[in-house]
């Protein structure tokens, strides 16, 4: 008689970390899609870059560190798919292997792997590399037409056939007159980092996984909130705001990474504000045309005392209104 | 309202109730029981009964002169062959009275309907039944019954949730003793001078609540007793939001229902003092599904306290497959055994088999604070956060996360996709809170 013996319940359900990664990465695909249209297949090799390098710094950095293999997790797929989504499609290949060395190794398996790091790893590399190579990162490009960049095969893949164009909020900053549409902005067909250019396609997943549960609405909303709040009270215009740079796919996507942020719905509530509103100020009062990562790394850091302020009380009443025992 | 807000809480596990269907099997024929003398909360009894000595069904066995105890009495005929100390399956000592049957299943001569003249007696009477919880937390009932004063009752709340996956014992209770279960209530409410109950059932059991509002409506207490349907959810029969989706009243931290002037009875509980005071046969059998991947056919039997979880198996169809964990109770809280040689408690209502597949320990991975764990609970606690404090021995945080108000019903555990046993280092929270507690007082004592 061999018989288990182990702590109740005996049962669990049939999520596992890999599954929520998997659904997670489903929701990314019509940006994806969307984005390889306007940019050509280009987009697809830099995704792959990413994604392939962030697997392998994974899996060699768990065997070095002598640690069980991660890499079905899926979680630095999801990482190597959003590191992609932050960059231009005329980013140097080496420069995303080196984004995707920061990422996994530096912000993530440093400091213990999955559930550990206390930043969202494609932030962080995001931001690295934005401060590092200022030029090479900020080559923003735009299809010469819609859809014209799938014609050419060989021109499609090195993206030889992208033309150079601000982006929309870097033309907002110089104070351009030729702003893009909002139909434009929606759809898709502006410069800017490859992931965030489809406001329609990144809506599409975030519904798709607030809809599966996986991610709660608290913190997309309180950041766009957050971020009106600021645009209205300078006087700007927040629709340009909320669709134009990475605000969409930073508050659906990035600062709704389980791992680095608050786990309560009033904790979310108030990470979303804040993101929000250092975007808004960033992006109005600050030197960038853009805030959306440092908002979120910013809030990131701040998380952990969010979390703390943010016990929720039991039913019952908690310790405060126990009973007092004579 | 806020009521709805709790509701909601909880997880939906695959109900399995595969036995509801079938009537319960009435078992007589055990070679020999094993009975245990703690099978209730509270102090355990010293037997009565030496090797050697006849006993018969209903004889008391086990009895402690402590107020928070039950008495035990014999479940078969028979002769005494063994009174040892073994180790269970919690790693304690527990006494257990072994009878190797004389076939002849005889009712001792003390076993005649109680006379019952005042509260006193009733609450006495109860207290020599033997009766205890029989929901599964086994406190033993006449101590329930016996409020501090100000604290009496002015509500009955009938726990027949059982929202627990497997389990049917209760229902078939209910389907086939509707009538001695509203008996037991209206007794219980005019001894106690209780004035109103309400039954709390889940509304996947609809012909249940049906059968019991008519058996209401034929004793006339159509005014004094209410059936709630409650939403289908675990953990709907947990006590505290039971007693909040019943009541609409907190159960403060660490209190009791008598401290918001509440009684809960488990449905099975209150048929039994029905068939106690009509007959006097203390609680020596008890009813329970049997059921499982390993179970070659499951259903709901009911047999003599301390037989063996394996010869109730064999008399009704014997296993598929050898099992490979063998559980007391349910499967969210159930207790996972690590023999199958031991006698049913007075408050187990399942036995389950499971075979290799439905045993396999899912393997631990990090936690991705999804906060599942949190939207799931029913306390309204941060289980990831217990148990991480928990893994640090961190006191302060266990405090600070109120680890004591958790009431281990595994919803946790159960969504977790990280598959952590979340469970598990909350009950080691708790040790750590209560050990950290014993020094603090030995060392006022020490002082003093």
């Amino acid at each position: 008689m061999n018989l288990k013996v182990s702590s109740s319940p005996h049962i669990r359900a049939f999520g596992t970390t890999g599954r929520v990664m998997l659904n997670v990465i489903a929701a990314l695909i019509p940006a994806l899609g969307v984005s390889t249209y306007f940019f050509g297949l280009r987009v697809l090799v830099v995704v792959s870059v990413t994604i392939a390098s962030c697997v392998i710094f994974e899996y060699i950095s768990r065997k070095i560190m002598k640690r069980d293999n991660t890499i079905t997790d899926l979680s630095a797929v999801v990482t190597g798919l959003l590191l992609a989504f932050t960059l231009s499609p005329a980013t140097p290949l080496w420069i995303c292997v080196l984004g995707a060395f920061v990422a996994i190794v530096v912000a993530k398996q440093m400091f213990g792997g999955i559930g550990n790091n206390f930043v969202n790893p494609a932030i962080l590399a995001r931001i690295v590399l934005a401060v590092s190579f200022p030029v090479q990162i900020g080559s923003w490009k735009i299809a010469s037409a819609p859809g014209a960049a799938l014609s050419n095969f060989a021109d499609s893949v090195s993206g030889a056939d992208l033309i150079s164009s601000a982006t929309p909020l870097g033309m907002l900053a110089s104070g351009s007159t030729e702003l893009p549409t909002y139909l434009e902005l929606f759809l898709g067909n502006r410069a800017g980092s490859l992931g965030e250019v489809s406001v329609i396609a990144l809506l599409l997943g975030g519904i798709y996984l607030i809809a599966r549960g996986l991610i709660k609405i608290w913190i997309p909303i309180s950041f766009c909130i957050g971020t009106v709040i600021i645009v209205l009270l300078s006087g700007g215009d927040p629709m340009y705001h909320l669709i134009s740079g990475g605000l969409i796919l930073g508050a659906f996507f990035m600062a709704t990474d389980y791992v680095t942020s608050p786990l309560t719905n009033p904790g979310k509530i108030i990470f979303g504000l804040g993101c929000g509103l250092i975007t808004g100020l960033i992006r109005i009062y600050g030197n960038l045309p853009e805030g959306v990562a440092f908002s979120i790394l910013i809030m990131n850091i701040v998380t952990p005392h969010i979390d703390k302020l943010t016990i929720p009380v039991p039913f019952g009443g908690g310790k405060k209104h126990a009973k007092q025992k004579a | 309202m806020i009521h709805n807000l709790i509701m909601r809480r909880g997880v939906h596990p695959d109900a399995s109730k595969n036995t509801s269907e079938l009537p319960t099997i009435r078992l007589e024929s055990f070679a020999k029981v094993q009975i245990p003398m703690s099978m209730h909360i509270g102090a355990p009894c010293a037997p009565c009964a030496s090797v050697g000595d006849q006993v018969s069904v209903g004889q008391k066995i086990g009895d402690s002169p402590a107020f928070m105890s039950a008495p035990i009495h014999a479940s078969i005929s028979g002769k005494v062959t063994a009174v040892k100390k073994v180790v269970s399956s919690s790693g304690s000592s527990v006494e257990v009275v072994e009878i190797e049957s004389d076939g002849l299943n005889t009712i001792h001569d003390s076993v005649k309907p109680p006379v019952i003249e005042s509260r006193a007696d009733f609450i006495k009477a109860i207290r020599e039944s033997g009766l205890v919880g029989l929901g599964g937390a086994s406190f033993p009932t006449h101590v329930k019954m016996s409020p501090p004063p100000g604290k009496e009752p002015d509500i009955l709340v009938i726990n027949a949730a059982e929202c627990e996956p497997f389990i049917t014992a209760d229902y078939r209770h209910i389907l086939e003793h509707a009538d001695e279960i509203i008996e037991g209530i209206i007794s219980t409410m005019n001894w106690l001078g209780i004035p109103k109950t309400v039954i709390g059932i889940e509304d996947n059991k609809k012909d249940a609540a049906g059968l019991l509002r008519f058996q209401i409506g034929k004793s006339g207490a159509s005014d004094s007793i209410r059936v709630k349907l409650l939403k289908t959810i675990y953990p709907q029969g947990a006590e505290k939001p039971l007693i909040f989706n019943t009541t609409g009243r907190k159960v403060p931290t660490g209190g009791l229902p008598h401290d918001v002037h509440v009684m809960v009875l488990n449905v099975a509980t209150v048929r039994y003092v029905a068939r106690y005071l009509k007959t006097g046969m203390p609680l020596v059998r008890k009813h329970l599904t049997i059921d499982g991947s390993a179970v070659a056919r499951p259903c709901n039997v009911t047999a003599p306290i301390g037989s063996f979880i394996m010869d109730i198996v064999d008399q009704i169809g014997g296993v598929k497959q050898s099992p490979a964990k063998v559980i007391m109770g349910g499967p969210m809280m159930g207790v996972a055994m690590d023999r199958d040689n031991v006698g049913i408690l007075k408050a187990n209502n399942a036995i389950l088999l499971f075979d290799a597949n439905d045993a396999a320990i899912p393997e631990e991975s990090p936690c991705i604070r999804c906060s599942k764990c949190i939207d799931v609970c029913p306390m309204n606690l941060m289980p990831t956060g217990i148990d991480a404090a928990a893994r640090a021995k961190d006191l302060e945080d266990l405090v600070r996360f109120n680890t004591m108000d958790c009431i281990e019903c595994g919803c946790c555990s159960y969504i977790c996709p990280a598959k952590r046993y979340l469970v598990q280092g909350i009950r080691m929270g708790k040790q750590l809170l209560r050990d950290s507690e014993a020094k603090k007082k030995a060392a006022v004592k020490g002082e003093q």
